[in-house]
C-alpha cells in the first residue's frame, strides 16, 4: 500500500528545493511546485516503476487574484490505478503571462482539459496542438471564471456578510 | 466474467463495407465528381491520397441520430470518414461559475442536469462530497438507500444507452419494452423525491424521506417484473445476427488507448479494465455488496453493449441485496445544522425554524478546506474537486464529467469507418450533452 510520505520522499529526494510544499486534504496530497517542475515531475511519476500515475483524473484552472504573482494555479489530478493512489500537484503562474508548458505529449486526455482551462482562465498551455475555446463561443474576449467577473448584481444588499455576523 | 465473442464471425462485417465503396464508386463514376459539398481548402478541392474528392458533412448540431446537441465536421471520402471534428459547448451552462454564488444546497439541482439520464447519481455524488467536507456521518440505513436509488439509476441509464443504441441500428422493439421499465423506475423516484427526471433527490446528511411502504412495494414489484423483460431484450439482441454485423469490430478501443484518453466507466471496462470506483474506493457502503465487474476484450461497440448489460444485472443484484438486508434506524444523520428540519417542525419548534432559516439563508458553519470525492456515475468517475474559503459558497467547484473527458476521442475512433457506423459508434460510447457541456 503506497502511502502520502513515500511519494513525498521520493519527490524531495529527486526534486529538492523545486517543491514548495505539501498539503493533505482528506487523504489525497497535493504537492506544490514551480511551473518548470511541474511537466517533468508528473512525467517522473508516470514513468516511475512502482508508482505508476498513468491516469489523469482532472485537470482544474483556478484563480486566486489576492495571490499576487501566482493568481492563476492549474491542479493536476492524477490516478495511480496499480497502487489506488491519488495525488495532485499544483503550479501557480502570473495572470500576465500565465504560461504552463501542455501535457498532451503525456496524456491524450489533457487535450481538451486544458482546452477548457483555457477557456476559462486564460491559462496559456504552451505547445498544445489546438488552444482554442471548447465550451464558450469564439468570439468571447475575457475569461469568465476569473473573480473579476461577478455572477449576480454586486449592489445586492441582502447577501452581505457582515449582516450575517460573518 | 468476460463476454465471449470469439463464434462472432468478424469477417461479415468487412464483407460489407467492401461492399459500400464498390456502390460508392459505380456512384460516382455514373453522376460525376459533384456529388454533395466539397471539401475546400482556399478554394481548392481537397483531394485524398488516391486523388479523389473530398465532401464535407455538417452531422449536426440537431440530428435526431446524435441524442444530443453535437456538431461534428466531417470530411469524408465517399461515405468513409476521413476526419472529424467535434465542437461542443451547445448547451453549455457555466455551472461552475454559477455554483460559486449558490449555496451547497442549491448546487444540487445543478448536478441533475449534468447527466439527466442518472440524475440521483449525480445527486448524491455531490451530498456525499459535501458531507466529506463537513464531516457528517451518514447513518446505514441512508447509505442503503442511497445505493438502491444509485442503482436504479444505473440501470435506467443502461437501458437508455442500450435500447437506443438498437434503434440506431434499425431494432426500434426492444427500446419501446424496456422503456416500460425505465418509467416504473421513475416512479420509484417519485415516491423517494416527487421529481422523475431532474430528481434533486436526498439532502446533505442522508434523504429527505424514509422509504414508504408504496415505495418498497413498487421496488419489490421491479425485481420481480424486471428479470423477463431483460432476458427479452438480451434475447432480441445479444445474439441477432443483424446486430452483431452492425456493431461487432466498430469503433474499437485498445487499452492503452482507453488510459490516455482518461476513459472510465463502462466504456473503459469494455476494454478490459477493470477499474471502477464502486469496488476501487467504495462509498455508501459498496463494500457491503457481492458483485462483479463485467468487463469486455475489444473496446467496440458490441463490447460497450455486453458490458452495459452485464452492470445492468449486477445492479440489480445490488438492488435484491439492498433491499433484503435494509438496515433499521434513522434515514438521515443527527446534524440539526446541516439537515433541513421537516416542515411540521418548522412551525412548532423554535430550534427547528431557526436552522431552517439559517440553512435556507446558506448561513450553515462550513469549514475551510477542500475535498475530492468521486463517485461511478452512468458514464464513468464522475468527481466533485471542491474548494471552500469558508464562504456560503465554494470558493471553487470542479466537476470532472466523465463524457467530457472521453469524448475527445471520438474523431479518432471515427476514422475510416462509415457514417451509420459512426452514429452507432457514439450511441455506444452513451455521451449526455448535459454532462458533457455542463
Amino acid at each position: 500500500m503506497l502511502t502520502n510520505q513515500e511519494i513525498a520522499d521520493d519527490l524531495l529526494s529527486q526534486f529538492g528545493d523545486k517543491i514548495a510544499g505539501f498539503e493533505e486534504h482528506h487523504e489525497i496530497m497535493s504537492v506544490f511546485t514551480t511551473v518548470e517542475t511541474a511537466k517533468p515531475m508528473i512525467e517522473y511519476l508516470y514513468k516511475h516503476p512502482t508508482f505508476q500515475f498513468q491516469y489523469l483524473t482532472d485537470l482544474a484552472g483556478i484563480h486566486y487574484p489576492d495571490n499576487k504573482g501566482g493568481e492563476l494555479s492549474v491542479v493536476y489530478h492524477v490516478h495511480s490505478w496499480t497502487n489506488n493512489h491519488r495525488l495532485m500537484v499544483r503550479i501557480f503562474v502570473p495572470i500576465d503571462a500565465p504560461d504552463v508548458p501542455t501535457l498532451v505529449d503525456v496524456y491524450k486526455s489533457a487535450n481538451w482539459m486544458e482546452r477548457e482551462a483555457y477557456d476559462f482562465f486564460g491559462i496559456n498551455f504552451v505547445g498544445h496542438p489546438n488552444l482554442i475555446r471548447i465550451l464558450n463561443i469564439e468570439e468571447m474576449d475575457y475569461f469568465p471564471m476569473r473573480k473579476e467577473y461577478p455572477l449576480e448584481d454586486a449592489t445586492r444588499q441582502d447577501k452581505i456578510d457582515a449582516l450575517f455576523g460573518r | 466474467m468476460p463476454f465471449s465473442a470469439d463464434n462472432v464471425q468478424r469477417q461479415m462485417s468487412e464483407d460489407i463495407t467492401t461492399q459500400n465503396t464498390l456502390t460508392q464508386r459505380n456512384q460516382t463514376a455514373v453522376m460525376g465528381p459533384q456529388v454533395g459539398n466539397l471539401a475546400l481548402k482556399d478554394g481548392v478541392p481537397i483531394v485524398s491520397e488516391d486523388g479523389r474528392e473530398l465532401t464535407t458533412l455538417n452531422l449536426g448540431p440537431t440530428h435526431p441520430s446524435t441524442h444530443g446537441i453535437f456538431q461534428n465536421i466531417l470530411t469524408m471520402d465517399g461515405e468513409k470518414i476521413v476526419s472529424g471534428v467535434p465542437t461542443i459547448g451547445y448547451i453549455h451552462r457555466a455551472f461552475e461559475k454559477i455554483a460559486e454564488r449558490r449555496p451547497l444546497y442549491q448546487i444540487t439541482t445543478l448536478t441533475d442536469r449534468m447527466n439527466y439520464c442518472s440524475s440521483p447519481i449525480n445527486n448524491m455524488g455531490w451530498h456525499m462530497t459535501v458531507e466529506k467536507l463537513l464531516g457528517i456521518e451518514v447513518p446505514k440505513r441512508a447509505q442503503y438507500i442511497r445505493v438502491i436509488m444509485m442503482e436504479l439509476a444505473r440501470i435506467a441509464d443502461h437501458l437508455i444507452c442500450n435500447s437506443i443504441l438498437g434503434v440506431d441500428s434499425g431494432a426500434f422493439t426492444g427500446f419501446l419494452y424496456v422503456m416500460q421499465k425505465r418509467e416504473e423506475i421513475y416512479e420509484i423516484y417519485e415516491e423517494m423525491c416527487g421529481a422523475r427526471l431532474t430528481t434533486n433527490m436526498g439532502r446533505f446528511g442522508g434523504m429527505e424521506r424514509d422509504l414508504s411502504k408504496e415505495a418498497i412495494r413498487k421496488i419489490r414489484e421491479f425485481i420481480q417484473s424486471f428479470p423477463p423483460v431483460m432476458q427479452e431484450f438480451e434475447k432480441m439482441l445479444n445474439r441477432n445476427r443483424i446486430f452483431i454485423d452492425r456493431t461487432v469490430g466498430v469503433g474499437p478501443v485498445s487499452q492503452e488507448m482507453a488510459l490516455q484518453y482518461g476513459f472510465s466507466g463502462p466504456n473503459l471496462r469494455a476494454a478490459g479494465i477493470d477499474y471502477d470506483v464502486r469496488v476501487m474506493n467504495p462509498y455508501s457502503s459498496y463494500q457491503d455488496f457481492e458483485f462483479d465487474i463485467p468487463v469486455g476484450y475489444t473496446g467496440d461497440t458490441y463490447d460497450r453493449f455486453m458490458v452495459r448489460n452485464g452492470e445492468i444485472w449486477e445492479s440489480f443484484k445490488i438492488i435484491k441485496q439492498a433491499i433484503e438486508n435494509l438496515p433499521e434506524g434513522p434515514f438521515h444523520a443527527d446534524a440539526p445544522e446541516f439537515y433541513l428540519p421537516p416542515k411540521q417542525e418548522v412551525y412548532r419548534n423554535m430550534e427547528a425554524l431557526i436552522y431552517h432559516f439559517k440553512i435556507v439563508m446558506g448561513e450553515i458553519p462550513i469549514p475551510v478546506g477542500e475535498v475530492y470525492h468521486a463517485v461511478e456515475g452512468g458514464n464513468g468517475e464522475l468527481g466533485f474537486h471542491l474548494i471552500s474559503d469558508g464562504g456560503r459558497s465554494p470558493y471553487r467547484l470542479k466537476m470532472r464529467r466523465p463524457c467530457f473527458i472521453f469524448y475527445q476521442a471520438y474523431p479518432e475512433m471515427c476514422k475510416g469507418v462509415t457514417l451509420s457506423d459512426a452514429i452507432i459508434i457514439m450511441s455506444s460510447m452513451n455521451v449526455i450533452a448535459g454532462e458533457l457541456d455542463a
